[in-house]
């Protein structure tokens, strides 16, 4: 499991998992779902477009997510954000489908490009993604308070002079490198699971922004590796393991709090 | 044009596309003005693994999408898709926990049945391969649909504005919810069969969301909705035929043109209304807001 062919996974899947749960943390609390659901699609023509141009798959992603962002923020100013979304989506899902159709290699090609190909990750596919991650990281760290701020108070945020325009911009841009970096190993649809299972499980858990955002890390992180270990043991593909582990995590943590919150009167009067 | 017509494959193409059409307008403006878009998308996507399912399984594919379909509609009503916050979440989850048993599914299309086409047409659709005996069950799904709406048109239409007021009014939400998401179902898996799993959303939300900017009346905004996307279907099946000509050989696909033609749609009344209100405020029609009440 951990012979040479599959190191350049694990690193692979250890650094998207991580900046996953950080940009997944403000999906969840600026009800971002449907964008980090949207942009990975989005950028799905982009690798196709490459592989038909044959210039390297980051180049294309990083073209098509650049132009979805940028569409996205232009639709949701003329009509209803979701309507926009959903149709920006689509508009892209229909031109992948096009250019798919132009290769040769078509079915094997759409799969991997959705579902991810855990044994695809070369030497030269990996130092890109570390470069993308630790960029993200860093603007993360850097601009953690006032999104956190614009995202959960947003009057609050506007009277402290933050844009609540550029904000959206950032996050929006943050999203769409992860994606980019995400997409060749994991696939569009893993990419949407690994931002908004876990973090969502870890809200239901705890209120506190930091330690939500840790335990975020760490569901992300197990989901990961035992999703590739049991991709590797059973041959199944990565993503139904990580789609059943993100549903099964929420699940449980939905439920924890349920029972926890029946209990809870009790300890605030004897906290009190 | 004739040839065009008296082809089979395109006869079936524009029959099915064209219950997709009206199916989805009419339940797409309901889910547009109930915020719905993204569940609706959901739906959508999830139901893929019913129709990767299908080929596993070797029943109709109709019934694939349709039984993934309502099982997410359930999963997410489970969830708590009423609370207009939990929503987001709730559709989301179900979506990555739908998308994961799609991605079994097909991985087990292509190591156990040998259709290594399934992946695309799943996703992506291929009307002019859709088999003539699912002609009557999609007519079937979409009568059915009409029905459904029909009894239920004014709780459906007050549940959709304002649930607060339906509720007033003595209309369960929760019921009205499951028969939208019921009937969102079915609609969903006769836009699934005709133009892809992931791309149905563009039927069921585009030109919904291009109508209601037209018309204030639910009506007549099902009415434009169902022009706006007839003429797409109809439009991009045609393109689609042609295009084999066009290209010299290499025919672009049927959902390309739909997709592209949809969104040009949108744009356009987004557009055409956003100027029109503009025009208003000028001066011309001020006279007109003047005499409303």
């Amino acid at each position: 499991m951990f012979s040479s062919f599959m190191i350049n996974t694990w690193i692979a899947g250890t650094a998207i998992a991580l900046v996953a749960a950080l940009v997944g943390y403000f999906v969840v609390i600026r009800h971002s779902a449907f964008a980090a659901h949207a942009l990975p699609l989005g950028a799905f023509p982009g690798a196709a477009a490459a592989n038909l141009l044959g210039v390297n798959p980051f180049v294309g992603l990083l073209v098509f997510v650049g132009m979805g962002v940028l569409l996205l923020r232009q639709l949701a100013r003329i009509g209803r954000r979701d309507v926009g979304t959903g149709l920006l989506l689509v508009l892209f899902l229909g031109v992948g489908a096009l250019f798919l159709s132009m290769t040769s290699e078509y079915a094997p090609e759409v799969f991997s490009l959705l579902f991810g190909e855990m044994l695809g990750v070369s030497d030269a596919d990996l130092w890109p993604i570390l470069g993308i991650c630790a960029l993200v990281s860093v603007v993360m760290i850097t601009i953690f308070r006032p999104l956190l701020l614009d995202s959960s108070f947003p009057d609050l945020a506007a009277l402290q002079g933050i844009s609540a325009a550029r904000m959206d911009l950032i996050f929006l841009s943050l999203l769409a490198l992860v994606t980019a970096s995400a997409l060749p190993v994991v696939g569009a649809f893993l990419v949407f699971t690994l931002l908004v299972g876990p973090p969502a499980a870890a809200q239901s858990l705890s209120i506190h922004p930091l330690r939500s955002l840790l335990l975020a890390v760490i569901f992300a992180e197990s989901s990961i590796w035992s999703a590739i270990a049991l991709s590797y043991w059973t041959n199944w593909p990565i993503g139904f393991f990580v789609g059943m582990l993100g549903a099964g995590l929420f699940t449980l943590a939905r439920s924890y709090r349920h029972w926890s919150q029946r209990q809870r009167p009790a300890v605030q009067v004897s906290s009190l | 044009m004739f040839a065009f017509l008296s082809s089979q494959p395109v006869q079936t193409a524009l029959i099915v596309g064209s219950c997709a059409a009206l199916v989805s307008a009419l339940i797409g403006v309901f889910t547009v003005l109930r915020g719905n878009a993204f569940a609706g998308h959901a739906l959508a996507d999830v139901s893929s693994a019913g129709g990767a399912a299908s080929f596993l399984w070797g029943i109709s594919p109709l019934l694939g999408f349709l039984g993934m379909a309502w099982i997410a509609a359930f999963g997410m009503e489970f969830l708590g898709v009423r609370k207009a916050r939990e929503r987001d979440l709730a559709t989301g989850i179900v979506l990555g926990a739908g998308l994961g048993f799609s991605a079994l599914f097909l991985y087990l299309d292509v190591t156990t049945t040998s259709t290594t086409g399934a992946a695309v047409s799943v996703m992506f659709g291929s009307l002019f391969a859709i088999s003539r005996g699912l002609i009557w069950p999609a007519i079937l799904a979409v009568l059915a649909v009409f029905l459904l709406v029909g009894l239920f048109y004014r709780p459906l239409i007050l549940t959709a504005v304002d649930p607060d007021l339906a509720t007033l009014r003595g209309v369960s939400p929760r019921w009205m919810g499951l028969l939208q998401l019921l009937v969102l179902g079915l609609a969903v898996a006769v836009c699934a069969l005709a133009i892809g799993a992931v791309l149905a959303t563009a039927l069921l939300i585009g030109p919904a969301g291009a109508a209601i900017r037209l018309s204030r009346r639910p009506a007549q905004a099902i009415f434009w909705a169902m022009i706006i996307a007839l003429t797409a279907v109809w439009l991009g099946i045609w393109m689609a035929y042609e295009s084999y000509y066009w290209f010299s050989g290499n025919a672009w696909p049927v959902s390309f043109f739909v997709v592209v033609l949809i969104f040009l749609f949108y744009l356009l009344a987004m557009l055409g209304s956003s100027w029109q209100h503009k025009y208003q405020r000028r001066g011309i029609t001020s006279l007109r807001r003047l005499q409303e009440p």
